[in-house]
């Protein structure tokens, strides 16, 4: 059979077709528990770094033992206990219409557009400073959504550390969420008043150092205001009435009774 | 409406595939040598990425990501690792089919595209649109105005590079810039000016 | 090593250059030069992409029917990138997670499919494979270059270590943001052009239009 005839063309076409699927099929099918290992590791690294629980000589998995996951209705505030914390998927969750809801306009202060149910949150239990309560945060900024966690320390009003995992903001300017330093002045600023209001919010130009509201303000990004919103915007919005505030609230209640 | 509206300007002046994104850069830089050329290769991405964008996503919500096959009676199987070769295949046939329709219904606009037609296939935009759509979830209303919008917006650039490179024919540029350096110090001027829609919410 | 393997190997380095000389490669020599870490990721990506690809394609180019050929390459093409990046996804989580998109867009990284139809589909396998492997070269010595002095001037840093303390840091160099946006990279490459053009008059393009310049014989 020449190889320019109908019959050629359909034959080569054809065995292209299988190799290709079967090569690409067979790789995808291998790799990928390992691949979802790598992205559960990588999350857990990113947990325990804002936790400040990272160890370098040891392995994420036994510093990990020290966090415990729940998940939580975002609604109630109640934990939902037939919901597996480590499968649970809340990017998903929040594109299905049966997992999530779609957030009206002037609420979606963080522009994220959907809202999952459930959301998994953090705690890591010990007496005094060391109780923390880390919550998986996510906002858009300039380019991106920006993916985060915040960790707040049994209080529930005192942040304790925050880190980015993803976004892709301008290189140099709104990438600057992911600076260390700037990252360290957020350590031990309130994010709620006395009243339980969330009062947190990056200052274009700087924070006055002696002035009143100083304990809840951390520097702006010079270059990236929009960013620098973005971030304000999406911790004022989960940690408001829509996103972790009736968790928080639960939380404080407990804490008064103990 | 006015979702959709903010998605076109977006996806034409803020989010420009060429300018902001980098994307089709090898067919930008060497067809924008003439503003007629630009005009037809402009005019013909326009045509194929409005069409497949969309229709990457139909395939992706009916065929390959994780639960779409649940209409078949295979809820549980997810093929998305496919992605890719499907989309360029679809590029590939569109632009195939494209090119026996004008040949057989527009010959004068078919030979006026003549080789840029099936340059179309291997411009990074095209394929670049189907990508960015999966990854933000366009529903199939967005992907119809993600397509003409980002496909608007890399038509737009093009012959604006085309026409300052006219003018440019009359400088005297020094030898080592010549052709291709200044079309890249020009082209790195153009995002310049881009960005300052960068930020502006609609 | 063989006159011929030589010029395949090392003439697109600098004499053919994929992406300053023929034009191909150009988007991800821009996107993914900001720093030298994804720069040398997408680098051996595209040379393990394109040395497999040209020679997979070389194997079977006597059976390619010439009417499907484009989409066949292509096939071949897809196939190995979308292996590379199940690859890359469960060995190195954290550089696949920063090369994203770009990974897929090697597919239709011009050189890859220009060198197939170009070179492969008329040479023999091992050939086309070093062809591969030199035009790969060339790309990942402009697109590190562009990194380093990108990464460089516009962070301080490189490879991730701090060269140049920065005042954010709490040190002395202020950072050049130009050269982390957009424009910074295509300036980099104008000015790469320019000088590369300057050492190699041969690849200096005739301009289009001859300058008529004009005597003046009169005294104003």
């Amino acid at each position: 059979m020449r190889k320019d005839s109908p019959l050629g063309t359909v034959t080569v076409a054809l065995v292209l077709c299988l190799v290709c699927s079967i090569a690409v099929a067979t790789a995808s099918v291998v790799l990928r528990p390992r691949q979802e290992k790598n992205a559960e590791l990588f999350m857990h690294k990113q947990i325990l770094a804002v936790a400040g629980l990272l160890e370098e000589d040891k392995p994420i998995d036994a510093l990990f033992q020290q966090v415990e996951s729940r998940v939580v209705n975002l609604d109630t505030g109640e934990y939902a206990p037939d919901i597996d914390p480590a499968t649970y998927d809340q990017r998903k969750a929040a594109k299905d219409p049966a997992s999530s809801r779609s957030i009206p306009k002037g609420g979606d202060i963080a522009k994220i557009r959907r809202r999952a149910n459930y959301a998994p949150v953090y705690r890591v239990r010990r007496d005094g400073e060391s109780d923390l309560v880390i919550l998986p945060v996510h906002g858009y900024g300039l380019w991106s959504t920006m993916y985060g966690f915040l960790a707040l320390a049994g209080d529930g009003r005192t942040i304790k550390g925050i880190t980015f995992y993803e976004q892709a903001e301008t290189a140099g300017l709104g990438s600057e969420i992911e600076n260390p330093r700037w990252q360290a002045q957020w350590k031990d600023k309130l994010a709620l008043d006395e009243q339980g209001q969330v009062r947190f919010e990056l200052v274009k130009g700087g924070v006055r150092a002696g002035g009143p509201d100083a304990r809840f303000q951390v520097d702006g990004l010079s270059g990236a205001t929009l960013t620098a919103d973005g971030v304000t915007n999406m911790i004022r919005y989960w940690l408001g009435e829509q996103g972790f505030g009736p968790y928080l609230a639960r939380l404080s209640k407990e804490r008064e009774q103990t | 409406m006015e979702a959709y509206l903010s998605l076109f300007i977006r996806s034409v002046f803020i989010e420009n595939l060429a300018l902001s994104f980098f994307l089709g850069m090898c067919t930008f830089l060497a067809v924008s040598k003439k503003i007629e050329t630009a005009l037809g290769l402009g005019a013909a991405v326009i045509a194929v990425q409005t069409i497949t964008v969309p229709v990457n996503h139909l395939i992706v919500e009916f065929l390959l990501k994780e639960g779409a096959l649940a209409w078949a009676g295979l809820p549980e199987v997810d093929l998305s690792f496919l992605g890719l070769i499907t989309y360029i295949g679809v590029i590939a046939a569109l632009v195939q089919i494209l090119e026996m329709v004008l040949d057989r219904h527009f010959p004068a606009l078919y030979n006026a595209l003549g080789i840029f037609l099936p340059l179309i296939t291997v411009n990074c935009a095209i394929l670049g649109g189907s990508l960015f759509m999966v990854e933000r979830g366009y529903t199939f209303g967005e992907s119809v105005v993600y397509g003409l919008g980002s496909g608007a917006g890399w038509a737009l650039a093009l012959v604006g590079l085309a026409g300052i490179r006219e003018k440019l024919k009359y400088s005297d540029v020094p030898a080592g810039l010549q052709g291709l350096g200044i079309t890249f110090i020009t082209t790195g001027l153009m995002a310049m000016a881009f960005l300052s829609f960068g930020g502006i919410q609609l | 090593m063989t006159p011929e393997t030589k010029q395949i190997l090392f003439e697109p380095l600098v004499d053919n250059n994929p992406v300053i000389l023929q034009i191909l490669g150009v988007c991800s020599a821009l996107a993914v030069t900001a720093k030298v870490a994804p720069a040398i990721t997408m680098s051996i990506a595209l040379t393990v992409v394109l040395a497999c690809s040209s020679l997979l394609v070389s194997l079977i180019r006597h059976v390619v029917p010439t009417n499907i050929r484009i989409i066949v390459q292509m096939t071949i093409i897809a196939s190995l990138v979308i292996l590379v990046d199940e690859f890359l996804a469960a060995f190195a989580y954290d550089l696949s997670k920063q090369l994203s998109v770009f990974v897929g867009l090697i597919i239709t990284n011009c050189i890859v499919l220009g060198r197939a139809e170009a070179f492969a589909m008329k040479n023999p396998p091992l050939p086309s494979f070093l062809d591969g492997v030199g035009q790969g070269l060339g790309y990942s010595l402009l697109l590190i270059t562009v990194a380093g002095i990108r990464e460089f001037i516009g962070s301080g840093t490189l490879l991730g270590y701090e060269v140049l303390r920065t005042v954010k840091n709490g040190g002395w160099y202020e950072p050049n943001g130009l050269l982390l946006i957009a424009p910074g990279a295509f300036f980099l490459i104008g000015l790469i052009i320019w000088a590369v053009r300057s050492w190699k008059p041969a690849q200096v393009e005739k301009p289009e239009y001859q300058i008529q310049v004009v005597h003046r014989t009169e005294v104003l």
